[in-house]
């Protein structure tokens, strides 16, 4: 049975007030809060057993080794990749994406295209117009609908054998949308081209099954699953990772150097330049564990309960148009009220102790499409409640009377 | 009277309120007396980096003074630019220079906005400070 009152005990933060105020943390797309076994597994690997990993034959390395395979193996399973050296570790979303499209420039050339959706973060558009700068590729863009959808019919008229790889997220960060992404990928196949998922705001809320997504590629932050800051996943499917060139030199991702010529290392190795966030690294499995002992099911139900609640809730604030209304959605509600600036509602619900994200969520395209500045964004995590909700709401209404 | 004189007039209409709602309600209010940027001043060179929301400021020389309009889309920013003009404008280059702009944290801005909004209040009264001193690079 989920009790979120025994959840949110175990989240330290969320006892805290903010400005005289019970905190009301509903900025969970930016980053999640962490529970007490995650804390606590910081200060554990600092306390017992840091060292340098890979290397040291002695007891101490060998222990923090151990803990980060471990870590590896318990990502891979939670993800059901086929193998554990398809797990790379990163520093987060925006540096799997960077690896993947900085080694495809390996396998795209001039007049070849480049597929990302209208609903991308700045993190999975940026990094592919970089790759078409320097091959002479065509970035090209799936559109959305009013509701904040991607126009699948207008997908399928895009691609064709020039298109090397797609690039899109599983669910919108700014919209909360999630996205056909099974329907893409088979698609995207049938033409050749590969496809990467930028998972960062789904793993908070579902648990990826890559082989039968069958995506080439998936990225995710530790950070937004209630790990630690520092540390991402990006898996890659083995034959694709052995194909794409390292991203980074150094140390770890060597097999043999001499100043004529270096060979690289083994999967995962090859791209895990440098010494790693070992601490984060260890803990993100720790964290992962931790949701799965919740459970995605009761995640996602308890979330969607959330969500209808505060949409129902919202709707009956006059003026409030809300943007993203797919039916497929996440507990993400993106919105604004007719003739206040988004960043006006978010300083004084601050005021009254709720967090919430205003902003373009660096999105822009997404805000062009609407002809808006930015919207306001609550977005809701399992230890979240209906009565912050009504917080919330009350908090919004009075800042719209202070505002008109 | 002297920015100094402004600032402290400012200080005390402030130290009047005991929460924060009614010193943002105030700030809101303050914004409906800011004088208003010619609409084709509102261009991209006028437009102040650093904050969510859109801040314009415009300077003119007026009797060896600078006269400065501006306005925001957003309200609490169009109070905060208004107490910034109201301090600052109508003095000379110099004074402008010359000023200290401790009051802001006198009135409890640096400590009540967002960081976000301080950083855009530090890149106003940058932006106020560039405009005095091209005007007394000119002269």
């Amino acid at each position: 049975m989920f009790d979120v009152q025994k959840v949110r005990a175990q989240f330290p933060i969320l006892s805290q007030t903010v400005n005289g105020k019970p905190l009301v943390y509903f900025d969970n797309g930016a980053t999640t809060q962490k529970p007490e076994v995650v804390i606590d597994a910081i200060a554990q690997y600092y306390t017992e057993f840091n060292a340098n990993i890979h290397r040291g034959v002695h007891t101490l390395s060998q222990l923090a080794t151990d803990a980060y395979e471990q870590a590896r193996n318990t990502i891979q399973n939670h993800l059901n990749a086929k193998y554990n050296h398809e797990i790379i570790f990163t520093s987060g979303t925006t540096a799997g994406i960077n690896l993947v499209a900085n080694g495809f420039a390996k396998f795209v050339k001039e007049g070849d295209e480049v597929m990302v959706s209208a609903l991308e973060h700045h993190s999975n558009i940026v990094p592919w117009q970089f790759l078409c700068e320097k091959t002479g590729a065509k970035l090209v863009v799936i559109p959305m609908n009013e509701q904040g959808e991607l126009r699948m019919d207008k997908f399928e008229k895009l691609l064709s054998s020039k298109t090397k790889i797609v690039a899109v997220n599983h669910i919108s960060n700014a919209l909360g949308t999630i996205n056909p992404i099974k329907q893409i990928i088979d698609k995207a196949h049938k033409v050749g081209a590969a496809v990467l998922i930028d998972g960062a705001q789904a793993t908070p809320h579902l648990r990826p099954d890559v082989q039968e997504l069958d995506c080439d590629f998936y990225v995710f932050s530790g950070h937004k699953v209630c790990g630690p800051t520092g540390v991402g996943i990006l898996y890659g499917k083995e034959n694709w990772l052995n194909a794409l060139p390292p991203y980074q030199g150094g140390g770890e991702m060597i097999k043999e150097v001499t100043f004529e010529k270096t060979t690289y290392a083994e999967l995962p190795h090859k791209f895990e330049a440098g010494t790693p966030n070992i601490e984060a690294g260890i803990v993100l499995g720790t964290a992962i564990d931790y949701l799965n002992g919740i459970g995605f099911d009761n995640i996602a139900k308890y979330e969607q309960e959330l969500l209808d609640y505060a949409t129902r809730k919202l709707l009956e604030i006059d003026g409030l148009k809300i943007y993203g209304t797919s039916e497929n959605k996440a507990s993400v509600i993106s919105f604004n009220i007719e003739g206040i600036h988004p960043y006006d509602i978010g300083t004084i619900i601050d005021k009254l102790g709720v967090a919430v994200r205003t902003g373009h969520h660096c999105a822009q395209p997404i805000m062009q499409y609407f002809d808006i500045p930015g919207t306001i964004r609550a977005s809701f995590a399992f230890y979240n409640t209906r009565e912050e909700i009504d917080i919330f709401v009350e908090a919004v209404k009075k800042a719209q009377m202070m505002l008109t | 009277m002297t920015i100094k004189a402004i600032q402290e007039e400012i200080v005390d209409e402030f130290s009047m309120f005991d929460d924060w709602m009614q010193r943002y309600e105030y700030i809101i209010e303050l914004g409906k007396l800011l004088p208003l940027i010619d609409e084709q001043y509102k261009t991209e060179d006028n437009l102040i980096k650093g904050c969510q929301s859109k801040v314009w400021v415009h300077a003119e020389e007026k009797d060896g003074n600078v006269v400065f309009t501006a306005d925001s889309d957003a309200i609490l920013t169009k109070g905060i630019i208004a107490i910034l003009v109201r301090a600052f404008s109508n003095q000379s280059p110099k004074a402008i220079l010359d000023a200290d702009t401790d009051f802001i944290d006198e009135i409890g801005l640096k400590e009540h906005l967002s960081p976000t909004r301080a950083n855009g209040l530090v890149s106003m009264i940058k932006q106020i400070k560039m405009y005095a001193l091209a005007f007394q690079a000119k002269n």
